[in-house]
């Protein structure tokens, strides 16, 4: 790539949007390969390298970046950001028409070169067909999207996250420099509240108060922090906006330095997420070099400097106090509420900490205004929200909807409804944190209010889709053993709470669950609620209180009944012979400790389950894989 | 320097050892916030975190072994125990456990030969570990081989990953 020349004002800004936007135009034909950590694990480098092998054969020059304008006829090609829908991965994109491949390997890069780049015609069987045969030749026709609304992910997979240029050329940096060079500090902090702009990390407090609390405080020194810390399992959109559009997230964070009066800003990311590690480093270093980041912002009074720490793998570090210790070295346990980050933060100096998705709104906000912002979403939940939509839906992937949009409209028109056929059981929201919505809850509109009224949370905005064969007790075991491994520590409460409660689900998932139980898992699950210092534990029993009130039954079925509903859990199955292979050689029979196996030699053999004591050694000493657990 | 005070002897193996470790807080600057960054370089040099290097960036930080172990042992990532040559991570986030992962780690352990609780095999050739989201749910259930992330996994699949990987190895050996 050509060096990036240093910018020194907002109208030298300007002049560069103006060339770059140009350039592109001239550009026929631009080839994008998603770049994200899911397509790149599934073959997306091979397929990129394949495209320019071909290129080269048919002698089609290639740019060496988007504004080197020195051959007419050369083609675009990169990396692009996340299109979000990972399902259909590895994508390509052919812009300006917009063709959207889809599942394109290596194999596919002659045609794509003879039909598409020299022919101008979309590739057909590599469009997105929907059942009945209908082939969406573009981005937009596709119904995973159609019902989508891109704010933060607009530029996501449009852009080359390498290239700055390309993030100038839509319009990036231009509400940094409005902000620097045409707005108070306190007016940049007004916008953002009038906006109505709420925490996006999970908990949605309003981001402009936030701004206003810290900028009023004195202070020689303040401190922007990003908490890139997406730690719940199951969600992945600040990972994706780090890596498809990681200038989004710098200028909103250099936007709130300048309204907080913050010289410095530190970004916490996951240590797990290595190529949104790399990309914003390569995104720092470009936006340093052109002077959009560092000493003497285009050339004016401000000054601002973004380090990355990376995590190493603590989920309770998502809260801000922890993150802040982990930031300064220690253990990253929380602190005790007040003295809040606002007063005294990072090295005791206020510090204003937000989440990825929060910071990557604040430019749109400043570019087109806080009613424009308002004018998405609910009176009370303004804007979009990014969701992570995967699990037993058709299509899983990144999602942006206004806040508001409903439950149902997400799974069925977005998501396609269960994958396998079998009827919806359950959406988990928000991570270890969340909570479980059912059937009844498919009417209700996805925003803090509504969520928190039903005793779930937005959380950082995972949404994972359960049909019948997911066992809801074994869900609310499997998030209590995560945050029971996460809790740090800190609090009784929560250290002994969370493990006391993940012994008495492991009880009743193993078959050895007493109906008073369930009465001890909710007076330990309040306790562990009112208990706890941070959200960790404040929310940890969560998945446990909510499926007990929608699930409960299914809780006493494994107790009572003696049945897991969902088929899953192993204590509940059965071995039994399957007829059509066993050969009956009685080898099994010969093994059974307790003679729970009867048979005559050359005819299937049957196993007597009110004897059975489930050892396996049948399964083990079966030569033919005729005994199964079911 | 507080730090000399526990170098070995010069010209010895161990010196050469903890020159590298020297320049890696060199590198990061010897404060109390470098110490996570100098943990995990160490880390990444040694593939896990020796307990003599531990007091010894203790010393060159000024800071009690004590809290160097606390943070050492805090964080998932860290490891006191020497990890194998090659690293399996599988995915147990929300979006692979719904797509069933729990074969997948049954069908690794068995081919590795790892009874419940240990993470590295008796030749230190491998290191399984169960690892939260990895942020590749789109694709689950997902394994992460030598930082390569595979998706869509079966145990079939995992199985044969590492059947090759050893084939490999050994090829590598008998050469």
């Amino acid at each position: 790539m050509t060096p990036v020349e240093r910018i020194n004002s907002p109208a030298e800004l300007g002049d560069l949007k103006r060339k770059v936007v140009s350039a592109i135009r001239s550009c026929a034909t631009r080839v994008l390969v998603c770049g994200g950590t899911g397509c790149m694990a599934n073959g997306s480098p091979a397929v990129l390298a394949a495209i320019q092998e071909a290129l080269e054969k048919h002698d089609v020059p290639v740019r060496a970046d988007i504004v080197s304008e020195d051959d007419e006829k050369a083609i675009g090609l990169g990396y692009s950001g996340c299109p979000g829908y990972c399902q259909v991965g590895p994508i390509v994109r052919i812009l300006p028409a917009d063709y959207f491949y889809v599942r394109v390997k290596p194999e596919d890069a002659e045609d794509i070169v003879t039909e598409t780049v020299l022919g101008g015609k979309p590739v057909e069987r590599l469009l997105l067909a929907s059942e009945d045969g209908v082939k969406y030749a573009k981005r937009d026709d596709v119904p995973f999207y159609r019902n989508q609304v891109n704010v933060v992910l607009a530029d996501c997979g449009v852009i080359e996250p390498g290239d700055i240029r390309d993030y100038i050329a839509r319009d990036g940096y231009r509400a940094m420099a409005e902000a620097l060079f045409g707005l108070t500090p306190e007016a940049v902090v007004a916008e953002v509240t009038e906006s109505g702009l709420r925490g996006r990390g999970g908990a949605g407090f309003p981001t402009g108060k936030k701004w206003g609390f810290t900028q009023v405080v004195q202070s020689p020194k303040k401190y922007v922090v990003c908490n890139a810390d997406e730690g719940d399992p199951g969600a992945f959109m600040d990972e994706s906006i780090m890596e498809g559009n990681p200038h989004a997230l710098l200028e909103g964070m250099i936007i709130a330095g300048y309204a907080i009066g913050a010289d410095e800003g530190y970004i916490y990311v996951r240590a797990e997420y290595p190529l949104a590690i790399q990309r914003l480093r390569t995104a720092i270093a470009q936006a340093e070099q052109a002077g959009l980041l560092g000493d003497r912002i285009l050339g004016g009074p401000f000054s601002f400097h973004i380090h990355i720490k990376e995590g190493a793998g603590a989920f309770v570090c998502g809260e801000e106090t922890a993150l802040i210790s982990s930031i300064e070295g220690q253990r990253g346990m929380p602190r005790p509420k007040p003295p809040f980050p606002a007063n005294s933060g990072l090295w005791g100096k206020p510090t204003v900490v937000n989440n990825v998705e929060t910071f990557a709104n604040v430019p749109r906000i400043i570019l087109n205004g806080a009613e424009w912002f308002r004018s998405f979403g609910t009176e009370r939940s303004p804007g979009t929200k990014v969701f992570a939509l995967t699990g037993a839906v058709v299509n899983t992937g990144l999602i942006e909807v206004p806040m508001g949009t409903t439950l149902g409209d997400v799974v069925f028109k977005i998501g396609g409804g269960i994958r396998t056929g079998r009827p919806f059981k359950a959406v988990q929201i928000g991570g270890p944190s969340g909570a479980c919505l059912t059937r009844a809850h498919l009417d209700l509109p996805l925003d803090y209010d509504s969520l928190k009224s039903v005793g779930a949370m937005v959380g950082s905005g995972g949404l994972v889709v359960m049909d019948d064969s997911t066992c809801i007790v074994e869900v609310a075991r499997f998030f209590m053993s995560f945050t029971q491994k996460e809790s740090c520590g800190k609090c009784v409460l929560c250290r002994e709470g969370t493990k006391r409660m993940l012994q008495i689900l492991e009880k009743i998932v193993s078959g050895r669950g007493k109906v008073e139980d369930i009465s001890l898992l909710e007076e330990v699950a309040l306790a562990v609620r009112d208990g706890s210092l941070c959200g960790l534990g404040k929310s940890a029993p969560n998945p446990v209180i909510s499926t007990l009130t929608h699930f409960r039954d299914e809780y006493l079925a494994h107790i009572v009944d003696g049945v897991c509903p969902a088929g899953e859990c192993e204590a509940f199955k059965n071995y039994t012979i399957i007829d059509e292979k066993c050969k009956g050689c009685g080898l099994c029979a010969g093994k059974c400790p307790v003679n729970a196996i009867s048979g005559r030699p050359k005819s299937p053999y049957v196993i007597d389950t009110s004897v059975c004591i489930k050892c396996g050694a049948c399964a083990d000493a079966c030569k033919f894989e005729a005994i199964a657990l079911a | 320097m507080a730090q000399s005070a526990v170098l070995p002897e010069a010209g010895s193996k161990a010196r050469r050892r903890f020159s590298r470790i020297q320049q890696i807080i060199e590198e990061y600057g010897a404060t109390n916030s470098a110490l996570i960054p100098i943990l995990q370089k160490v880390q990444d040099e040694y593939r896990y975190l020796p307990e003599e290097i531990l007091t010894f960036v203790a010393t060159a930080l000024d800071l009690p072994p004590a809290t160097v172990y606390g943070v050492a042992t805090f964080y998932a990532q860290f490891s006191l125990e020497p990890k194998g040559k090659h690293i399996i991570k599988c995915c147990d986030g929300t979006a692979c456990h719904v797509r069933k992962n729990q074969p997948i780690i049954a069908a690794i352990r068995r081919r590795l030969g790892l009874a419940d609780g240990r993470k590295t095999t008796e030749d230190h050739r491998f290191t399984f570990e169960i690892v939260s989201c990895i942020g590749a749910c789109a694709l689950a259930p997902a394994v992460v081989i030598d930082g390569v992330v595979h998706g869509q996994m079966t145990p079939e699949a995992a199985v044969k990953a590492i059947d090759e990987i050893d084939a490999a190895d050994k090829a590598e050996v008998a050469r």
